[in-house]
């Protein structure tokens, strides 16, 4: 393979800009990104945009616990802390979480699957623009002026927006409309990257590459697209409503014409459960290639393994009103979403042991992708537990809207996603820039994040069991929540510093890291058969592949997985 | 071995941690206020034995597999001695799988049983002719209860009598809203259930022994969330008959307080509010109507004295940033003697 | 090393389908969860106005508009048929068949809103049957807007002479995107028509 190769990627950006004979000048740079169709491109660009939200989100979350550290507390009003609650969830639902989940994918489908680029190089930009598009828009609120009917400023509905609050009549001015029209937009984008993704994956196989025998990853990836489709679509409707009601005097959740407020918790929990599982299971194909690799063994069950996220891809769109069990559905309606949400944990449960199972006889490798990746294991179990718990309606009916659930959620999100999204950056950077990041750094950044989220959100249950609601700017001493609340604080101050070493491994791995080569990990799937960074165009010949491990193929001629398939 | 020195450093961590949470709890006894595990009541006592089989259960789980995962990381870990060989490749077991399948079904079953029997329990609990009937209204940011056999609207303070399984008098709380969705949730006493406009939920309730049980609007609903508390005083039944004659008998007001009425009357208080012996039919705010017999003002906000009272009435914002009663802007004299009026209304 | 430029057709093996066929069904499924959802508060809503017209008192069976729409369904299978066999002045024919009878799809809806909002008093704000009944005809018209500029287009590019034989698959991908149109209003008329009345 051709070793003098300089593509055209993220290496080159770090060029001094002046420099103009044979290289390029920041404009230049800032062009190519700017109009490039280039999956890598773009799924860099997708994974950037997500963390920089992440640490904006971040700053928000610290603001509300500095809030809430001490009883009666007078730091952030009653207005702000409204605000940054809203403004928390949603950007990290879709400014973070979505946007990396689809850079991921982005990056990696048309590496893992020997293909070009996505079928659609051009909607994929267009997505991720959109993409852009509404954040900017969520954010521009922060400098909203007034409007006809009130200022600006940021929307203080709660991520779930629940009616009639988003009403005109209770959310007077445009707060409401950013999160409205923001989020719409960026559902937009992302049905146009899940049109992508999905016709890449079914159209665009290497030869050899049937659909059994694609990464763990690729299929993930196919199964979160689908649900994208059929996903996104009730939140979209639900806000088209929203907004028609508010600016054309419609009467969707306007209770006082007798429409209905449960009305908009269906749409936008039909969407939402689903939501949840679509940002989780990139989590799952993160940890599905990631611990194969560092324990040294194919992974545990593959056939079951699709089985099982397929079941739980339809099962989680009859699940929804497991958010709603305290809205006064009749003993049956409660009963069957009891039912059918403890169903979904069954096949959760299945993909949790085949890792583990994985993992049992090998050589397990201890490098900071595989650290993420256990503690993943370790807070999903317990998010997954805590979740088959609130499933159990009438204990819901006392946790629901407590701080219970919001540490039950947060296991899900940083505990298990934000874990294996780690991972996959600490796996895949040598892949992305030719580099390593730093070993050293990154086990500064598991510890101190493992022991900060633990004493944040372990704790949480417990103000939960305690009867503190959530989305309160304040409470009174004699509630007895206060020093459970300082150390949920004060282990924020500690993820912090974790976060701090990760962005200076970052940093510092750009230009200093160790050169990684093509396949530093010694894994098997097909990107790690091309060079770090990868050309232009991927692969210089389409590979052709007889399993599931074609690198394992190459590697072990005499022991081929094809054999054994 | 770098491992071992952190995995000590950790189990130190989380030795600390859970000691710590574990003094937190038990130092502070009033944190049991508001504890679902200390349940008063019928409703929040089966939920209590019910989530001790699920967390009995989910511990299990979590010993089992949380021992599995640390077993396989240290267990096969790779030594430094090591050959560099591959391990031996095993793709699945279709017996492994069926074991882990079924046994989570099986697990899964017992729990949906569980939930449904007290499903029933308590959302199809027949309701006794002795029961109390109350009307629950939530507004931003109080809560407004009504007892129509009675005759009685009061605010923010739910009294009810206690039962006893002699005299079975459980209280039944028709839950509605005068604006957006709220919930009403005083854990000891019930699970939550939700206030939602134009629609009709109930919850009911049945103290055993009488007392003070506290809890608050559990659904954001606007600016004044944190402060729509809730106070429920469970009376013997003799206390709660006393209890209901004083609120329906006619005000007593204390002599020469005929200026501070004259005030009321003639100010826009009431445009919101409902005050007995007074023109005063507003129902945007809450009852006025033996103002003094309460323990707190403004949905729990601050307490209940004549001095907070003036000093609400001058600027309630101050101690309810964004509440919808404006500062009355009276001037000194006017508010004196508004309050010594309204500090007779027992 | 060969750093030939891999053409992306040969990157199709002769088993994969499409890539324009799976990406339109895509979208038609992301389309239909909308729509879904629309058809879903119309029901939910059906009888729960507290005033105002009715759909028994106020809707007129459509027959004429849902004909031309259906019909153009055919008529852009005829269009199709004439390009795939290089029949260019018939499949302009009929291209411009299926535009001029999505094109008085449109106008209908718009004389019968006329008549509904200035003679009968129904406006998406009267009630709650205004409100569903604007907004998921409102919704479908809106898509067979779309669906008829993207027609126009394609006319006008076949007018310049731009549009081939080769052409045909892609136009039948925007065919499927027209049938789709046309199987929401099947079901948007027995919703609404139909059963709601």
């Amino acid at each position: 393979m051709n070793t003098s190769y300089t593509p055209s990627s993220i290496a080159g950006v770090l060029d001094t800009p002046t420099r103009k004979e044979g290289g390029k000048t920041i404009f230049e740079h800032l062009h190519e990104w700017a109009t490039t169709v280039d999956h890598k491109k773009l799924g860099i660009m997708y994974i950037v945009y997500g963390l920089i939200f992440f640490l904006v989100g971040g700053v928000e979350a610290s603001l509300m616990r500095l809030q809430l550290a001490r009883p009666d507390n007078h730091f952030i009003g009653p207005q702000l802390f409204n605000q940054l609650f809203t403004m928390h969830g949603t950007t990290m639902v879709f400014l973070v979480g979505m946007p990396i989940i689809f850079g991921f994918a982005n990056y990696l489908v048309p590496l893992m699957i020997g293909a070009r680029d996505l079928a659609f190089p051009r909607l994929n930009s267009f997505g991720f623009w959109l993409s852009v598009m509404g954040g900017l828009i969520l954010y521009f609120s922060i400098i909203g002026g007034m409007g006809m009917t009130g200022a600006g400023s940021m929307p203080d509905v709660g991520w779930f927006a629940y009616a009639p609050l988003t009403g005109k009549a209770f959310s007077r001015g445009n707060s409401t409309d950013y999160w409205t029209i923001g989020v719409l937009v960026g559902g937009f984008g992302s049905i146009a990257t899940a049109i992508n993704i999905l016709t890449t994956i079914v159209c665009l196989r290497c030869e050899g590459m049937t659909l059994m025998k694609m990464p763990l990853f690729v299929w993930l990836s196919l199964v979160v697209s689908g649900m994208v489709l059929l996903a996104i679509g009730p939140l979209t409707a639900a806000q088209i409503m929203l907004l028609l009601d508010r600016y054309l005097g419609a009467h969707f959740f306007d209770t006082q014409a007798g429409g209905s407020a449960v009305l908009w918790q269906h749409f936008f929990w039909i969407f939402g459960h689903p939501e949840v599982y679509i940002l989780i299971i990139p989590g799952f194909a993160i940890a599905s290639e990631i611990i194969p690799v560092f324990s040294r063994k194919a992974i545990f069950g593959y056939p079951v393994m699709v089985g099982a996220t397929v079941a739980i891809a339809f099962v989680s769109f009859g699940v929804w009103a497991h958010h709603m069990f305290t809205v006064g559905m009749t003993s049956i309606g409660n009963t069957f979403f009891v039912i059918s949400t403890m169903l979904v944990g069954v096949p959760t449960g299945i993909k949790l042991f085949n890792w583990i199972a994985t993992m049992w006889g090998g050589k397990i490798r201890l490098a900071t992708p595989m650290l993420f990746c256990i503690a993943f294991l370790f807070q999903f179990l317990i998010a997954g537990l805590t979740g088959i718990m609130l499933a159990v309606a009438p204990f819901d009916w006392q946790l629901s809207d407590s701080y219970f659930v919001v540490a039950h959620f947060h296991f899900v999100l940083v505990g298990s996603l934000l874990f294996t999204i780690f991972a996959g950056i600490y796996y895949w950077f040598p892949k992305v820039t030719g580099r390593m990041l730093s070993e050293k750094l990154g086990k500064w950044h598991f510890w101190l994040f493992f022991i900060g989220f633990h004493v944040t959100f372990d704790t949480m249950h417990v103000p939960g069991l305690l009867g503190m609601p959530r989305r309160i700017y304040t409470y009174e001493a004699s509630r007895g929540w206060g020093t459970l609340n300082l150390i949920c604080t004060l282990g924020v101050a500690i993820q912090a510093v974790g976060i701090l070493c990760f962005v200076a491994n970052i940093l510092w791995s750009l230009r200093s890291g160790k050169r990684a080569g093509r396949d530093p990990w010694d894994a098997w799937t097909l990107e790690w058969g091309t060079t770090s960074p990868p050309p232009e165009f991927n692969f210089s010949k389409s590979p052709v592949v007889k399993s599931r491990r074609p690198l394992w193929d190459i590697k072990h001629p005499s022991d081929p997985d094809w054999k054994y398939e | 071995m770098k491992l071992t020195a952190h995995k000590r450093l950790i189990v130190w961590a989380f030795a600390f941690l859970f000691g710590s949470l574990g003094m937190a709890v038990a130092a502070n006894d009033l944190s049991l206020q508001t504890s679902i595990f200390s349940p008063e009541s019928a409703p929040a006592d089966s939920i209590k034995h019910l989530s001790f089989l699920v967390l009995g259960i989910s511990g299990v789980i979590f010993a089992v597999v949380t021992g599995m995962i640390l077993y396989a990381t240290v267990r096969f870990r790779q030594r430094p001695d090591d050959d560099g060989k591959e391990p031996p490749q095993v793709y699945g077991s279709n017996p492994v799988e069926a074991a882990w399948t079924i046994v989570p079904i099986l697990i899964v079953v017992v729990l949906a049983l569980s939930a449904t029997r007290v499903i029933q329990e308590i959302q199809n609990a027949p309701k006794p002719e002795s029961a109390l009937d109350v009307v629950v209204t939530g507004h931003q940011w109080w809560w407004e209860f009504s007892y129509p056999k009675l005759g009685i609207v009061t605010a923010n303070e739910l009294h009810v009598p206690v039962s006893s399984p002699q005299k079975r008098l459980p209280t039944f709380l028709q839950l509605r809203s005068a604006d957006v969705a709220h919930s009403f949730w005083v854990p000891r006493l019930s699970g939550k259930t939700d206030v939602i406009p134009n629609r009709h939920n109930q919850v009911w309730i049945e103290p055993q022994r009488a007392g003070l049980f506290v809890g608050q609007c559990a659904e954001y609903c606007g600016t004044q969330h944190a402060k729509m508390l809730l106070r429920v005083y469970a009376h013997t039944p003799e206390d709660f008959e006393r209890w209901a004659s004083e609120q329906k008998a006619v005000q007593a007001e204390g002599p020469q307080v005929a200026a501070g009425r004259m005030v009321f009357q003639r100010t826009a208080c009431i445009n919101c509010h409902t005050l007995d012996n007074t023109i005063a039919d507003g129902r945007f705010g809450p009852s006025l109507s033996h103002l003094m017999s309460r323990e707190t003002l403004g949905a729990g906000a601050l307490s209940n004295s004549p001095a907070n009272l003036r000093a609400w009435i001058n600027n309630p914002s101050q101690f309810k940033p964004g509440v919808r009663m404006p500062a009355m802007n009276l001037s000194d004299s006017d508010l004196d003697q508004l309050v010594a009026y309204l500090a007779t209304l027992k | 090393m060969s750093t030939a430029t891999i053409a992306l057709t040969s990157e199709q093996s002769a088993s994969n389908p499409n890539r324009g066929r799976v990406g339109m069904f895509s979208l038609i499924a992301a389309e239909s969860a909308i729509f879904t959802i629309f058809v879903v508060a119309y029901l939910f809503y059906l009888g729960q106005s507290l005033s105002g017209p009715t759909p028994q008192q106020v809707l007129r069976l459509p027959i004429l508009n849902s004909v031309c729409l259906i019909s153009s369904s055919l008529t852009i299978m005829f269009a199709l048929r004439a390009l795939g066999n290089g029949a260019r002045g018939a499949f302009l024919l009929w291209w411009a068949a299926t535009i001029a009878l999505g094109g008085y799809f449109l106008i209908g809806t718009g004389i019968e809103w006329k008549r509904l909002i200035y003679s009968e008093g129904l406006t998406i704000q009267t009630n709650l049957f205004g409100t569903t009944f604007y907004s998921l005809v409102g919704l479908h018209a809106f898509h067979v807007l779309v669906g008829l500029v993207m027609l126009l287009i394609v006319l006008l590019l076949a007018l310049a002479g731009a549009v081939k034989k080769e052409h045909t698959a892609r136009a039948e991908i925007l065919s499927l995107y027209w049938h789709f149109v046309d199987a929401i209003w099947i079901v948007v008329f027995t919703v609404v028509y139909v059963i709601g009345r």
